[in-house]
């Protein structure tokens, strides 16, 4: 297959089944949760802004609580530093953007170039520490298995693929890119993401809602600190 | 249930855990990300530093089965063999000590998880799955088997309890109300406070004196702990806490006071009308939350302040888990000239090390005692020269921890302390 050929693999058939994937897997993983059902709470509540508490509790924990901030989480600092990074450069690249624009007529203000270059230093740093503590700590490498190599790796690969399409991106919005090998691999990288996101723990992008929600309202019922 | 821990049977854990395994359940079990801060939270992790204390590691056994037979994806793994196995009889004997001995359900790993993970109260659901199957701690079914035939996990029955009321009279010249019918408040106590520290039973008569309540305690379905709820059976915690509703009922109270006993406050106010799976006959008030109203409300007049550097030591279940957030700093405040904070004092507090049960667990004695190291810490910090709590099981154990480290600290009971300082001539009167 030409390079060209690739891209067209990647722009067409790989990223509408990928899509497809994320998409009905992400609905599928929610839904097969949530049809489980929840028991009704009988204990009188102290607090019936449970909606309220949800929101609390989604908003709340974004950030570490004042009494467990200490040297010893250096690692969650360093989540911030990536998930911020990443947000960053997916949601304000130009070059994102319009390929977004492109599937949906959906468009936002891009953050300027020398930003994403200021931003992709500090993430790819970021994930490598991420990753290296996860090799290193006892405790992190004692909770992780294939899931959690596999979705650092899914998520680093695009990063990678994409400082190497960098110099393509603005070609993204013509059919034809001067070299359009980096940027296929670069789709197909991120394409490899969506279609394991649904599945693991990448999940979290859309559980994370759900299980602070729940644990908020329920500590919001009682009257408890969220 | 008790007949389980015979021949223990590990399918039916998995299957235990799979049934606990609801909307809730299933959304935090899934949401985890394996950041490893939960470990930073818990008391057990911070002083032994194994990486297996680490709370959400104690849910392995119930994450696999849950994955394995109700996860989203479970069917399509199981075909392709990516499924994780079942837990067997072997691993689950070994997080018996993980999911018990070095667990106080105290829900200080749950305030840091940063996707929000209830992770004590899973272990409290994964508990059900442990007791049912015979792998929780020979302890806790013997106590659970006191407390079904007597009443209490350590065998308090009511003449020992008579006992201590008559005494108690004695002390106070009052007179202690039993078994009066139509009493508004319901008093029930725990078998720790009845036989450690009696003297809450004389503080209650002269602080109900005094605010002019009119009060009673029940002969029979006096206990308020729950050990159904701490080893994870709800039809043990369902069949005592009956018996506290027969009490009510027979009596014909508006309001059951759970006293001063985290765990009895959440098996009862925040657990109970769920496994009773009705909604209670009657208001639960817990002691603190009382005396704070009465003192509040002018109806107790106090005098006077302790004047020593007094730390208070919040109960999980009734601060952190169970939104008594306010009552015990104004009761401190009003009895207390000298309050001194500990760090992280409040919804942060380190637990005891006794609470979930631990303390009725011989084996996991000499851990509890470690976790002390961070409480000792934290008071040493603070200069504290005496500790105030609102829970006899804390009490207890802190007692006992500063008691084998062979340090001198007091530790109070707030009830009892709020007694002392009550206007002396209202309290005789
Ligand atoms: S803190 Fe929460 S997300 Fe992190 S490992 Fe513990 S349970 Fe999982
Ligand atoms: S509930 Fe408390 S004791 Fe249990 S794992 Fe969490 S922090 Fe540790």
């Amino acid at each position: 297959m030409t390079s060209v050929g690739l891209l067209e693999f990647a722009r067409g058939p790989a990223l509408w089944f990928s899509l497809g994937v994320l998409i009905a897997g992400s609905l599928w993983r929610v839904f097969a949760i949530w049809r489980l059902g929840a028991r009704v709470d009988l204990s009188e509540p102290r607090s019936t802004h449970l909606a309220a508490g949800a929101l609390r509790g989604i908003f709340a924990r974004m950030l570490i609580r004042k009494d467990f901030r200490n040297s010893r989480n250096l690692g969650s600092f360093n989540a911030y530093l990536y998930h911020i990074g990443l947000a960053f450069i997916v949601f304000g690249y130009l070059p994102h953007i319009r390929f977004v624009e492109r599937l949906t007529g959906i468009a936002w203000p891009a953050l300027p170039g020398w930003l994403m270059y200021v931003a992709v230093g500090p993430t790819v740093v970021g994930l490598l520490i991420a990753l290296l503590e996860r090799l290193s700590d006892p405790v992190r490498r004692l909770l992780s298995g294939f899931d959690d190599y596999f979705s650092w790796l899914v998520t680093f690969l695009p990063l990678l693929t994409g400082m190497a399409a960098v110099n393509q991106s603005p070609a993204l919005e013509s059919a034809a890119p001067l070299y359009p090998l980096p940027v296929a691999i670069h789709l197909l990288s991120v394409e490899l993401m969506f279609l394991w996101l649904p599945f693991g723990k990448l999940g979290h992008a859309f559980l994370v809602f759900f299980s602070r929600g729940i644990t908020g309202a329920a500590l919001q019922r009682k009257g408890a600190a969220i | 249930m008790l007949e389980a821990r015979k021949a223990p049977d590990a399918a039916k854990a998995a299957a235990e855990f799979v049934a606990q395994a609801g909307r809730d359940v299933a959304f935090q079990l899934e949401a985890c990300v394996h950041c490893g801060q939960c470990a930073e939270a818990c008391h057990f992790h911070l002083v032994t530093r194994e990486p297996h204390h680490t709370p959400v590691y104690k849910l392995r056994p119930m994450l696999k089965a849950y994955r394995r037979s109700r996860a989203p994806f479970a069917g399509i793994q199981r075909l392709l063999g990516l499924a994780p196995r079942e837990p067997g009889a072997a691993e689950l004997t070994a997080w018996s000590e993980l999911l018990y001995d070095s667990c106080n359900l105290c829900g200080r790993c749950t305030l840091v998880c940063p996707m929000g993970i209830d992770i004590a109260g899973l272990v409290r659901r994964a508990r059900e799955g442990m007791a049912a199957a015979g792998f929780a701690p020979e302890d806790l079914y013997k106590a659970s088997g006191h407390a079904l035939d007597t009443g209490s996990p350590i065998g308090v029955r009511w003449p020992a309890l008579r006992r201590q009321i008559e005494l108690q009279e004695k002390e106070t010249g009052l007179r202690i109300p039993v078994d009066v019918e139509g009493a508004d408040y319901l008093v029930i106590l725990s078998s720790i406070e009845v036989i450690a520290f009696p003297e809450v039973i004389g503080a209650l008569a002269r602080i109900f004196r005094q605010a002019d309540v009119s009060w009673t305690i029940p002969s029979a379905g006096f206990e308020a702990t729950n050990i159904g709820v701490q080893i994870g059976s709800r039809d043990i915690a369902a069949a005592l806490l009956e018996r506290v509703v027969d009490a009510a009922e027979r009596l014909k109270v508006k309001y059951v006071i759970s006293p001063e006993c985290g765990h009895a406050y959440s098996a009862l106010r925040w657990e109970g009308p769920n496994l009773l799976g009705r909604p209670l006959p009657f208001k639960v008030v817990q002691i603190t939350e009382l005396l704070d109203q009465l003192v509040r409300e002018g109806r107790l007049r106090l005098r006077g302040k302790d004047a020593r550097r007094l730390a208070f030591h919040d109960p999980c279940q009734l601060v952190r888990r169970g939104g008594l957030t306010e009552e015990p700093g104004r009761l401190m405040d009003a009895v207390s000239e000298n309050t001194v904070r500990t760090p992280a004092q409040g919804a942060a507090n380190f637990c005891c090390g006794g609470g979930g049960g631990v303390s009725a667990i011989h084996r996991a004695e000499r851990l509890r005692f470690a976790a002390f190291e961070l409480k000792k810490r934290q008071v040493e910090q603070a200069g504290a020269e005496a500790l105030v709590t609102a829970c006899a099981n804390c009490r207890n154990v802190l007692e006992e921890a500063i008691d084998e480290r062979g340090m001198t600290l007091p530790v109070l009971g707030l009830t009892e302390l709020v007694a002392q300082y009550l206007e002396p001539e209202a309290a005789k009167s």
